[in-house]
């Protein structure tokens, strides 16, 4: 106890445990390439990794909420507002300068004169590995400045906002969403945004998949980029939450006046979340653009966070491991598993009733209220995940042994 | 009392609407002495405690800490035409002071709460451990790199150090909440002696406790001003308890002081007996 609880060991285990994933996550986008005849399951087209993807950039989002909401017990809507901010930031400083007058043909070409990928391609080069470093390095700048240029926007309208005290806040920032959201539509702002048309033409997770010569794909990375950097923000925040810092912030959502009779100062305290938080949002609008490949205003609508706030629900308010599982269950739930309910479906020559386009959304929302009622705490509650519970839980499913006792709290 | 006065309150009046919650209070706390502060049901003293520590910001009048002033205060705005207080043109033309808590608290004055308020999702080591975070050097950058392992290994001794001290080491893991009462009092303590002050507020730490539990605590008091150098300012509804460990008492009904003194003369003031301890008796 007298050590912090991430010590070398656990650090290490931690590292080992985000490398074996990534490798995993390789291997099985790259295993039909290897192995023909698999089932349609793995194959590169299948939901299947279309749900990955969307899983971890949607988990590096619900993890940012989580750290407000959760953590520091701030009750702020503002999410969608950041990622558009991050998802804007990033494409506009990595659309090719070749491809700027063709994404903004309305405006006459861009107002930005400027590229990342050209800036980095100018010192790598652009073919080989020179190319790929280029990528590289643009991708990350551009992630980096979507978070920064999301976090300064935390930080302006911290100011006036962290005063207000719970729905109030959430009020506050559900309209700045709604604002920055207009204010990226408007005709003037066309040079820079491409007023309500979306920005396209940047570099997504497609570009790095390895091709030879023959333009043919050799190694598939498409579904191994978002994961690596979602993993290393939610490694982050878990150390941030895990520090003295991250003590402070659950101490002011337990109590607000004690933890300032403590000496904790609630602005500053309060301050640091949600700019830290507001970050990760914007990196992962940025990872979001890269997912859809484009950057469009009006994708990133009140309905967006409520996605968000529903998934941290679901897993867990106060638990990142809670967050990043339901964030996979509810992806694969609203994309992939689901989807033969909107198929319509013969068995012989009978029609089976109510199968049609849209009721895989009728479906989903049940199964949400479902899980809603029957875990009220979210599927982790307050826990993270841990060796000991899933040795509980499995020792839970064989009849005649005791649960261990970390299970046994839960109910 | 030739001592070094650690807190003084000067004419220090909170008037919320109409109604004047503490009037023109004024005190002296010297240093290493244990002062108490009494009165019956709603005079007025949770409200002095607030105006010291930051909570509430005063009507009017002044609160030295350490010889500086740290709060300062008069009426403006609309309170001007409802002030009902007294020494309305004293601090008229010096500068409205008015620290938050958490200033309070750095500059050394910790603070236990009437209504215990310890940190409910945390282990009784995280509540105190906590507490130390005010006075760690470090940053955000270096505490989420683990630059600052040596400052938090600092921390969890010393935490651990302060749990064994108070008896409070072998329920360190458990839930702070979980605690029994009496000890969830002296955990508040004890989290408050983690913020290092020079001048503890106790807020009704008797609260609801047996007899024998208090006069555990009245040695309590005493032992950790000695241990911690501290001085102490108490406010409290045993007068046993008062009246054994105070070395000063003041009396204050409906915000006002009514009686000041050692405990022997208080006890035979006719007024504080008719407003306070008369009150007591007939319940």
């Amino acid at each position: 106890m007298l050590q912090q609880k991430t010590n070398r060991k656990g650090a290490a285990g931690a590292v080992l445990g985000i490398l074996a994933l990534l490798l995993g996550v390789v291997l099985l986008e790259n295993l039909s390439a290897l192995i023909p005849g698999l089932p349609g399951v793995l194959q590169p087209t299948s939901q299947l990794f279309t749900v990955l993807k969307k899983g971890a950039v949607y988990a590096l989002v619900v993890v940012s909420m989580n750290l407000l909401n959760g953590f520091t017990g701030l009750f702020s809507l503002g999410q969608a507002g950041f990622m558009l901010l991050g998802a804007y930031t990033y494409a506009i400083f990595t659309v090719p300068m070749d491809a700027k007058d063709q994404v903004y043909y309305l405006y006459g070409g861009s107002a930005v004169k400027f590229s990342l990928v050209d800036l980095f391609e100018g010192i790598f080069g652009t073919s080989g590995a020179g190319g790929g470093i280029a990528l590289i390095f643009a991708v990350l700048t551009g992630l980096v400045l979507a978070g920064l240029v999301a976090a300064l926007f935390a930080a302006l309208i911290g100011l006036p906002v962290l005063r207000l005290k719970s729905d109030y806040l959430a009020i506050a920032t559900l309209g700045f969403a709604e604002i920055i959201r207009a204010i990226f539509q408007w005709q003037t702002l066309g040079p820079i945004t491409n007023g309500a048309n979306m920005i396209k033409g940047f570099p997504t997770f497609a570009d790095f998949n390895i091709k030879n010569s023959s333009g043919q794909v050799v190694l598939r990375l498409s579904t191994m980029v978002p994961f690596l950097v979602a993993a290393v923000c939610i490694a982050l925040v878990v150390l941030l939450i895990r520090s003295s810092y991250g003590r402070a912030f659950k101490a002011i959502r337990d109590d607000e006046v004690a933890a300032e009779a403590m000496g904790i100062s609630l602005f500053k305290h309060k301050m640091l979340s949600f700019v830290i938080s507001s970050f990760f949002a914007g990196v992962g609008g940025g990872l979001f653009a890269m997912y859809v490949a484009n950057a469009q205003a009006m994708v990133f609508t009140s309905t967006m966070t409520y996605e968000i706030m529903l998934i941290m629900v679901i897993g867990g308010i106060g638990s990142i491991s809670g967050s990043v599982i339901g964030t996979f269950l509810y992806v694969a739930c609203s994309e992939w598993w689901l989807r033969f309910l909107d198929a319509e479906t013969y068995i012989g020559s009978f029609k089976v009733p109510l199968l049609r386009s849209g009721f895989r959304m009728v479906v989903f929302s049940v199964v949400i209220m479902i899980v809603v009622l029957f875990f009220s705490k979210g599927i982790m509650g307050e826990k993270e995940l841990s060796w000991a519970m899933v040795r509980g839980f499995f020792q839970k499913l064989r009849p005649g042994k005791k649960a261990a006792p970390a299970e046994k709290k839960e109910d | 009392m030739g001592e070094q006065t650690v807190l003084r309150m000067e004419n220090v009046t909170m008037q919320f609407g109409g109604v004047v919650a503490v009037n023109d209070l004024s005190l002296e706390i010297p240093q290493g002495k244990i002062v108490a502060l009494i009165g019956p049901n709603g005079a007025g003293k949770t409200t002095a405690f607030n105006c010291i520590t930051g909570v509430y910001q005063p009507t009017n009048g002044r609160v030295e800490f350490m010889g500086k002033t740290m709060v300062c205060s008069h009426p403006t705005g609309k309170m001007k035409k409802s002030y009902l207080g007294s020494d309305r043109d004293k601090f008229q033309r010096e500068p409205i002071m008015a620290p938050t808590p958490d200033h309070v608290a750095k500059l050394g004055i910790a603070r236990t709460f009437q209504n215990i308020r310890l940190w409910k999702s945390m282990t009784v080591f995280e509540n105190v451990l906590v507490a130390k975070h005010m006075r760690a050097k470090q940053n955000v950058f270096s505490a989420v790199t683990r630059l600052n392992a040596g400052e938090e290994e600092r921390m969890r001794r010393e935490t651990m150090e302060l749990l064994e001290e108070q008896g409070l080491d072998q329920y360190a893991d458990e839930i702070a909440t979980s605690l029994p009462y009496g000890l969830q009092r002296r955990l508040e303590i004890a989290r408050a002696l983690a913020t290092e002050p020079k001048l503890l507020l106790l807020d009704e730490p008797a609260a609801g406790m047996n007899p024998q539990e208090t006069q555990a605590l009245a040695e309590y008091i005493r032992q950790i001003r000695d241990k911690h150098d501290l001085t102490v300012f108490l406010i409290e509804h045993h007068m046993d308890l008062v009246m054994k460990i105070s070395d000063y008492i003041y009396v204050i009904d409906f915000g006002s002081e009514i009686a000041r003194g050692v405990p022997k003369n208080v006890q035979k003031n006719k007024r504080v007996i008719e407003a306070y301890l008369g009150v007591t008796e007939n319940e």
